[in-house]
């Protein structure tokens, strides 16, 4: 039991990676993705090489203990998109 | 705004029924934590299907199995909210999520299950993880 909204598309509410064609990447609940753009919650974000740390070294941060929210919501579209990805599925190693 | 309470409480009994104490203000997570010795296990519970729904009963299938925690608890994210953000500050070296599992031996995090792990998974997933967990940290029944 529990709330959904199936309408948002199969990753809604699930935790992800989205990476960009340029040096910044994302990590947030979403909460919509469609044709044209992808809407993230509570996310973090971070630019390559920001703080000493890859965008990789940043993403294999956020999988293994999850991410502190430094915005309420972004609205990114898919042509700035290079990929998305479930944080789950990203390895640690 | 909070949701409905009585939409929450079949939520809260998917965790009390298998034993779990609510905690559901900053003195009782207090009380639960003062006691260090043996395993506890801290439940964050949700409302959100996507993740939650699979939470409770992969919590539920990991206590059928082998080991378990000595203590069980658990705290309502968006409902009991002074006792989550005291919870929270147990593992204050974790980012908030929810829902989310803390096992704690002698008074001390050793595993710790993030929103992310949980969504998009089967509860058998979930327990498997759990369970593993308990198996590692939590001594075999008597």
């Amino acid at each position: 039991m529990g709330t959904f909204h199936s309408d948002k598309g199969e990753l809604h509410g699930i935790t992800v990676v989205v990476d960009t064609t340029g040096d910044a990447v994302y990590i947030g609940r979403c909460w919509e993705m469609n044709d044209r753009e992808v809407v993230l919650l509570d996310l973090d974000q971070h630019e390559d090489g920001q703080d000493g740390r890859s965008k990789e070294e940043f993403i294999r941060q956020a999988a293994r203990v999850g991410i502190w929210k430094k915005r309420d919501r972004l609205v990114l579209p898919l042509s700035e998109v290079a990929s998305v990805t479930p944080l789950g599925q990203v390895s640690t190693d | 705004m909070p949701y409905d309470p009585r939409l929450v409480q079949p939520m809260r009994e998917e965790l009390t029924t298998l034993g779990f104490t609510e905690l559901l203000t900053p003195d009782d997570v207090d009380a639960f934590m003062s006691e260090k010795g043996g395993t506890a296990l801290i439940v964050v519970n949700s409302v959100c299907g996507c993740a939650a729904g699979m939470a409770r009963p992969g919590v539920r299938l990991a206590l059928q199995q082998g080991p378990r925690p000595d203590r069980l608890a658990t705290v309502f994210a968006g409902q009991d909210v002074d006792a989550v953000a005291r919870t929270r500050g147990y593992f204050a070296e974790m980012p908030p999520s929810s829902p989310s599992m803390a096992l704690f031996q002698d008074g001390e995090l050793v595993h710790f299950v993030p929103r992310h792990l949980i969504e998009g998974r089967t509860a058998e997933q979930v327990a498997s993880d759990l369970a593993s967990a308990f198996d590692h940290h939590c001594a075999p029944a008597a």
